[in-house]
């Protein structure tokens, strides 16, 4: 296994990240400290970023000289302030638009009937991941009905527009919140919009990504610019350690069940605290990922050494960081946020949802609380009942949540030398992206899936949701390392409880919902 | 866009369960092609039909009684609209007749997505929702007031939403009077930052 090295500190090991293949190397360490690959990345820069220095340095219009300590978001926000509506909202400048073939062609068709012209294609991107099939050997047809339009439809109209298309058979396909970290097309101080919920995944790099419908896509391409009214500033301290068996999918699921999918409703949330600053970079974006479903506008992650180590030499991303206005990006010791969360991560547990909100998520071996009567019905559970040890029927590990390297491993680890469950119906692998299964494969990672009982896939949203093509069983029970337990979100009548991919991984073992520190790993590799 | 009435006067049709999802509002199997209508048959389906594919009406849920059958006001729980960013949701409701939806909150992209398309989303107490659905209500979007039943309650919105529903604005139109401003910001922020600014592609 491979670690990213500190170049100031030899003793700080950065966890591994799932490594562009079309990249160089920045310097890298084996476990032994001894130093293996150096590439055409600037240690030069990285050293510089080093330097405790928060100075406003930011010369760009809009930008305020630094009196008072500010915030994380006041620095990216105010430095985008383009100018100021005539009601009284702010015009936001926006880096990076992404969009996706489900709402793609829609917005550019209905941007080119109104005359109206992309501003800076070169800043637009767009993916195929909703709806595309997900199967071995796929094509531009879809097995929802109707489909493949969508994807033919934005492929014509990004080419008029000049947008670049990661399409199908693109070898960055995945999804957008996978590749663009791939690319490096997410950078520090970026404003970055899609017209998918879970844009906030990519604030893990210490940029304001959110997500946006398709008529403000068509403004943030035309103009380059959004009219927002600011939001308010949460920071959510995450303090201490997390327990062996607990990741970023448990810590958002008990800030959500702790204080509701409202809980961050007109916020902008800043992560913060040890637990955080522990987290690898794919354990950043899965917590910023469930930002959404906590009501925030969006969810950030000041960015740090990881950061920058994660991003240098991908595809988009600049060649050295030398410019001290990345260094600005922090939160000033003083800065005063709306409103402040904390939170012991240490006695946090594996988390599973119970009903169908994700505020309804509960520790796994915990019992069944009361809850509206509406969710009980639709799930099937009742108050009082122990959720662990419920029979499930399927088991799907994959989205925009958990479908990272690291996801996969730590999946991988439970599975390996065990077999699923004779009860389970249906058990998918589905990849983010096509470089994580490139990845996964070269690790062995498929063949582990497979002899276990899984489906390994190409990467796609896949059966996060419902598109109305491939479904699960009916009337089955879901264990599902995605984001949204919702009435019929996987298909008609379909219950799903959501959780890490370790606790999907024990429970199709199980074949009911499971505790993962129960599993042990048998094999070598993790 | 057209204007909002001024004022809006319909019966509100009480759909008070809370984290009410876009998934629900247009399940993505029901948004069937690239445009942007032909949405309203599928807005509510899981809820509006017995059986989806037959389209056989559920006779229990709201908007099939003969009272609501044109509503043009939703009274909703809390959390209306979470969950994806799909404005389809909104292009059905406002394909079906939705004019305003008042809420005791509503998801931030979808409250967004409202105000894009011409539909006033109006955040007010539980209380208060629970108490006028089902009754002749008054939207008054100048004077930021709902009134039903002899009572008048005010509500907050904030000047930029109310004046592109009041007056019909389209938000591109009115951001490129400004383009200026932002021709002078983008020549500085690429001197600043030029990393941000790539090649076509």
């Amino acid at each position: 296994m491979l670690y990213w090295q500190c170049p100031r500190d030899p003793s700080l090991y950065l966890y591994e990240q799932s490594r562009n293949c079309d990249g160089p190397q920045i310097q890298a360490a084996t476990d032994e400290g001894k130093q293996v690959q150096r590439g055409g990345f600037a240690l030069a820069g990285l050293r510089e970023l080093m330097k405790e220095d928060t100075r406003q340095t930011d010369k760009r219009p809009g930008a305020q000289p630094q009196t008072l300590p500010q915030t994380l978001f006041a620095k990216i926000w105010d430095g985008h302030k383009v100018a100021q509506t005539t009601a009284g909202a702010d015009l936001i400048a926006i880096d990076r638009v992404f969009l996706h073939e489900r709402t793609g062609a829609s917005a550019l068709r209905n941007m080119a009937a109104t005359g109206r012209k992309v501003r800076d294609p070169g800043r637009v991107f767009a993916v195929t991941d909703h709806i595309v099939d997900t199967r071995p050997g796929r094509t531009d047809k879809t097995l929802m009905t109707g489909g493949q339009s969508f994807i033919t439809d934005t492929r014509a109209a990004c080419e008029e527009a000049g947008i670049r298309l990661f399409d199908v058979h693109d070898k960055m396909q995945g999804i957008t919140h996978v590749i663009s970290p791939e690319l490096g097309i997410i950078l520090p101080g970026l404003t970055l919009v899609a017209p998918d919920s879970h844009t906030c995944t990519q604030g893990a790099f210490g940029a304001l990504t959110w997500g946006i419908g398709s008529s403000e896509a068509e403004h943030a391409m035309v103009t380059g610019t959004l009219r927002l009214e600011r939001p308010k500033t949460m920071r959510v301290t995450f303090t201490g350690t997390l327990a062996p068996g607990v990741t970023a999918k448990d810590m958002a699921l008990h800030l959500i069940s702790e204080h509701s999918t409202g809980g961050g409703a007109g916020h902008a949330v800043e992560f913060a605290g040890e637990a955080v600053s522990a987290l690898d970079m794919e354990a950043r974006m899965t917590l910023c990922n469930m930002a959404i479903e906590f009501g925030a506008f969006g969810g950030f992650i000041a960015p740090d050494l990881k950061t920058f180590a994660y991003l240098g030499g991908r595809r988009y991303a600049p060649r050295e960081w030398s410019s001290p206005y990345w260094r600005t990006l922090k939160s000033d010791e003083d800065a005063v946020f709306d409103r402040e969360i904390t939170i012991d991560a240490s006695q946090i547990a594996p988390m599973v949802s119970w009903g169908t909100s994700p505020e309804q998520a509960i520790a796994v071996n915990a019992k069944v609380p009361a809850g509206p009567e509406r969710a009980h019905n639709y799930i099937g559970l009742e108050e009082g009942v122990q959720l662990a040890g419920t029979p499930i029927d399927v088991a799907f590990i994959g989205s925009c949540t958990n479908s990272r390297i690291s996801d996969l491993r730590r999946a991988a680890a439970i599975v390996e030398g065990r077999k699923i469950s004779p009860h389970i119906r249906k058990a998918l692998v589905v990849p983010g992206s096509m470089d994580v299964k490139r990845h996964a494969e070269r690790e062995g990672l498929d063949k582990i899936f497979e002899a276990a009982g899984f489906e390994w896939r190409m990467s796609g949203c896949s059966l996060c949701f419902y598109a109305g093509g491939e479904g699960f069983p009916e009337n089955s029970r879901t264990i599902s390392s995605t984001n949204r337990n919702f009435e019929g979100r996987q298909g008609p009548r379909i219950k799903t409880h959501i959780a890490s991919p370790e606790t999907v991984a024990a429970s199709a073992i199980a074949g009911a919902i499971a505790d993962p520190r129960d599993f042990a790993p048998k094999g070598g590799k993790t | 866009m057209t204007p909002f009435p001024q004022p809006l006067i319909a019966k509100a049709a009480p759909l008070m369960a809370d984290n009410v999802d876009t998934d629900l509002i247009i399940p993505s199997r029901e948004i069937k092609t690239t445009g942007r209508t032909g949405l309203a048959e599928g807005m509510f389906a899981p809820w509006r039909y017995a059986d989806p594919i037959t389209r056989a009406e559920n006779p229990d849920f709201i908007l099939n009684h003969a009272d609501y059958r044109q509503a043009q006001i939703l009274a909703v729980g809390a959390n209306f609209g979470c969950g994806s960013s799909r404005e389809h949701a909104v292009w059905a409701l406002a394909e079906f007749g939705i004019k305003a939806i008042i809420g005791e909150s509503f998801g931030s992209i979808f409250r967004g997505n409202c105000v894009r398309n011409g539909v006033l989303p109006i955040t007010l107490d539980r209380a208060i929702v629970e108490a006028l659905g089902g009754h002749d209500v008054t939207i008054d979007l100048a004077a930021q007031t709902v009134s039903f039943k002899g009572q008048s309650h005010a509500f907050a919105i904030d000047s930029e939403a109310k004046e592109m529903l009041a007056h019909g604005l389209d938000a591109i139109d009115l951001s490129l009077t400004q383009a200026d401003a932002i021709d002078a910001w983008t020549d500085a922020d690429r001197a600043a930052r030029p990393w941000v600014y790539l090649e076509q592609a």
